[in-house]
C-alpha cells in the first residue's frame, strides 16, 4: 500500500516538476521576448513561416469548414422556419470558436511540429551548445522571434479564416440553397457584435502563445537522437492540440 | 590557465567523472586521450560551462566558471572558441553566415569589416569560394573546416576541439591536424583537444593526458605517454585487445 502511495507521488512530484520547467521556459521567452535587440529580420522570417505559408492550408480549411457550418445549418434552422439566421449562425460559430481553434490546430500541425522539428535537430546536433558557448541565450535566439511573429501572425490567420468562412457560408446558402445575399450579410451585421470578435481574437492570441511555448519547448528538450526528436514533434502535437481545445472551453467559460 | 580540481559528474545514476584533476597550460596544445564514452566530451562541456560539476571546481585564469552568472559568463565565454563533434553549424544559414555569425551577435563590426574577416579565415581554412554554400551542400572535411574558422573568428584565448577528425580519411585527419597546428602557431591560443585518434594526435600536441573511468590516470609530454610502462596507456596506444581495458 505504502508502495502505491510513494509510486503515486513520485509521479505527481515528477509532473508538478515538468509543469515547474515547462513554465519558467514560458517566463523566461516571454522576458527574454521584451529585451533588445529584436532583430526584425528575423521576427519577419518567422512571421513568413508561421503565417505566409501557412495561408494555403487556412484558406482551404476555412473554405470547407464554412460551407459545410452553411449546409449544416440550413437544413437544422429550416426546421424553425428561420433559414435566415443562416449568416449570424455561420458568422457567430466561426468568430467566437471554430475561426481560432482551427486556425490555431492547422498552425500546430504545419508549423509548430516543424518548430519542434527543427529546434530539437539543433538540440541534438550541438547547435544549441554552439549559441551557449558563443554566449548567446538559445532561449532567446529561438524563441523571441517565433513568440513576436506568432504573437502577430496567428491573430491575422484566425481573421483570414473567418472571412473565407464567412463566404463558404454564404457560397452554400445563397448561391446553392437560395437565401438572399442581401439577408445573410445583413443578419450578420446586426447579430455580430464587437464582444464576439474581442472574444476571438484573445483566444487566437493564447493560442498563438501556446504554440510557440509547447513546441519550442518539446524541441528544446527533445532527446538523443532521431528517436527524441520523432517523440518530442508528436508530443509536442498532441499536446499543443488538447491544450487549444482545453483552453478554448476555459477561455470560453470566462468570456461568456 | 585552466585548471580542473577534483571534478566528478553524474547523469542519473551513471557517474561519468570521479575526481577528475588536471592543469591545462596556457598557449600549449593538450591532447585528452582516452576510450568512446570515457567522460572526455563532458570534461570538455565542463570546460566551457555547458555542464556544471557535481562536485569539484573548474577554474580560468583562477576565477571558477561555475560561480558565474549573466553577463560575466558571457564574456568569459567570448574567450573561448569551440569546435563541435558534428561541426554544430547553423543549417539554416550558409557558410559565410555561420562564420560572421559571432562577429553580428558579439561585436558592433561594420558588414564590410565582418566580410573581410570572415574570408580571411575563410581562405585560411581553404574554403574561398564555398562561402555560399549550406552545411547540408558539405563534405565531412568541409564542415569541421567551416566550423573552425567559426570558432577562431573571434580571435579565442581558448580553443576546443571535441574529437576534430572524427569520421574524417586519414588524408583529411592529417589536414586537420596540420591546420590546427597552422593555426595554433598563427595565433598562439590555448588549446584543448579531445581525441582517440592516437598515434597521429600527437604530432599536434605538447602536453597528453589519458582519461580512464572518469579520472586522468596519466599525463605527459606525446614521447613520454608514448614511452608509457602504464599498461592502460600502452594497451590504448596500442589498441591491443588484451590488457586491463576491457574490449566490450
Amino acid at each position: 500500500m505504502l508502495t502505491l502511495l510513494q509510486r503515486l507521488g513520485q509521479l505527481l512530484l515528477r509532473i508538478l516538476a515538468r509543469l515547474g520547467r515547462m513554465m519558467l521556459f514560458l517566463l523566461t521567452s516571454l522576458y527574454l521576448m521584451l529585451l533588445p535587440p529584436y532583430h526584425p529580420g528575423r521576427i519577419l522570417r518567422q512571421m513568413h513561416f508561421l503565417g505566409a505559408r501557412s495561408l494555403t492550408v487556412i484558406i482551404l480549411t476555412a473554405s470547407f469548414t464554412g460551407m459545410v457550418l452553411g449546409l449544416q445549418g440550413y437544413y437544422t434552422l429550416r426546421k424553425f422556419g428561420a433559414e435566415a439566421l443562416l449568416g449570424p449562425a455561420v458568422a457567430l460559430t466561426l468568430i467566437r470558436e471554430l475561426g481560432p481553434v482551427l486556425a490555431a490546430l492547422m498552425v500546430t500541425a504545419r508549423a509548430g511540429s516543424a518548430m519542434t522539428a527543427e529546434i530539437g535537430i539543433m538540440r541534438i546536433t550541438e547547435q544549441i551548445d554552439a549559441l551557449h558557448a558563443m554566449g548567446i541565450n538559445p532561449v532567446k535566439f529561438l524563441m523571441a522571434p517565433r513568440l513576436l511573429a506568432a504573437l502577430v501572425s496567428v491573430p491575422l490567420l484566425t481573421a483570414i479564416f473567418n472571412v473565407i468562412g464567412i463566404y463558404g457560408g454564404y457560397l452554400v446558402g445563397v448561391n446553392l440553397l437560395g437565401i438572399s445575399p442581401g439577408t445573410y450579410f445583413d443578419e450578420i451585421e446586426h447579430s455580430v457584435g464587437w464582444s464576439d470578435v474581442r472574444g476571438g481574437i484573445l483566444k487566437s492570441f493564447c493560442f498563438a502563445l501556446l504554440i510557440i511555448w509547447v513546441c519550442g519547448y518539446k524541441g528544446y528538450t527533445a532527446g538523443y537522437g532521431a528517436e527524441g526528436v520523432s517523440r518530442a514533434t508528436t508530443e509536442a502535437v498532441v499536446l499543443t492540440s488538447v491544450l487549444i481545445l482545453a483552453g478554448d472551453y476555459a477561455l470560453t467559460s470566462f468570456l461568456i | 590557465m585552466i585548471t580542473l580540481v577534483d571534478v566528478h559528474k553524474a547523469f542519473g545514476s551513471q557517474p561519468v567523472l570521479r575526481g577528475v584533476s588536471l592543469e591545462v597550460p596556457k598557449g600549449l596544445i593538450t591532447i585528452i586521450i582516452g576510450r568512446s564514452g570515457a567522460g572526455k566530451s563532458v570534461m570538455l562541456k565542463h570546460i566551457i560551462g555547458l555542464v556544471q560539476p557535481d562536485q569539484g571546481r573548474i577554474l580560468v585564469d583562477g576565477v571558477d566558471i561555475a560561480q558565474l552568472r549573466g553577463q560575466a559568463q558571457d564574456a568569459l565565454r567570448q574567450r573561448f572558441g569551440v569546435l563541435f563533434q558534428g561541426g554544430a553549424l547553423f543549417d539554416s544559414m550558409d557558410v559565410f553566415d555561420n562564420v560572421a555569425f559571432p562577429l553580428r551577435e558579439k561585436t558592433r563590426m561594420g558588414e564590410g569589416e565582418i566580410r573581410d574577416k570572415v574570408l580571411e579565415r575563410l581562405r585560411q581554412v581553404d574554403l574561398l569560394g564555398m562561402e555560399r554554400k549550406f552545411p547540408a551542400e558539405l563534405s565531412g572535411g568541409m564542415r569541421k573546416r567551416a566550423a573552425l574558422a567559426r570558432a577562431l573568428i573571434m580571435d579565442p584565448e581558448i580553443v576546443l576541439f571535441d574529437e576534430p577528425t572524427t569520421g574524417l580519411d586519414p588524408i583529411l585527419v592529417t589536414g586537420i591536424h596540420r591546420l590546427i597546428a597552422t593555426m595554433h602557431a598563427r595565433f598562439g591560443f590555448t588549446g584543448v583537444v579531445v581525441s582517440h585518434d592516437v598515434p597521429h594526435v600527437f604530432t599536434i600536441a605538447h602536453r597528453v593526458a589519458m582519461l580512464h573511468q572518469g579520472v586522468i590516470t596519466e599525463v605527459g609530454t606525446p614521447e613520454a605517454i608514448q614511452a608509457s610502462a602504464d599498461p592502460l596507456v600502452r594497451q590504448f596506444i596500442t589498441g591491443a585487445l588484451e590488457g586491463p581495458i576491457r574490449a566490450d
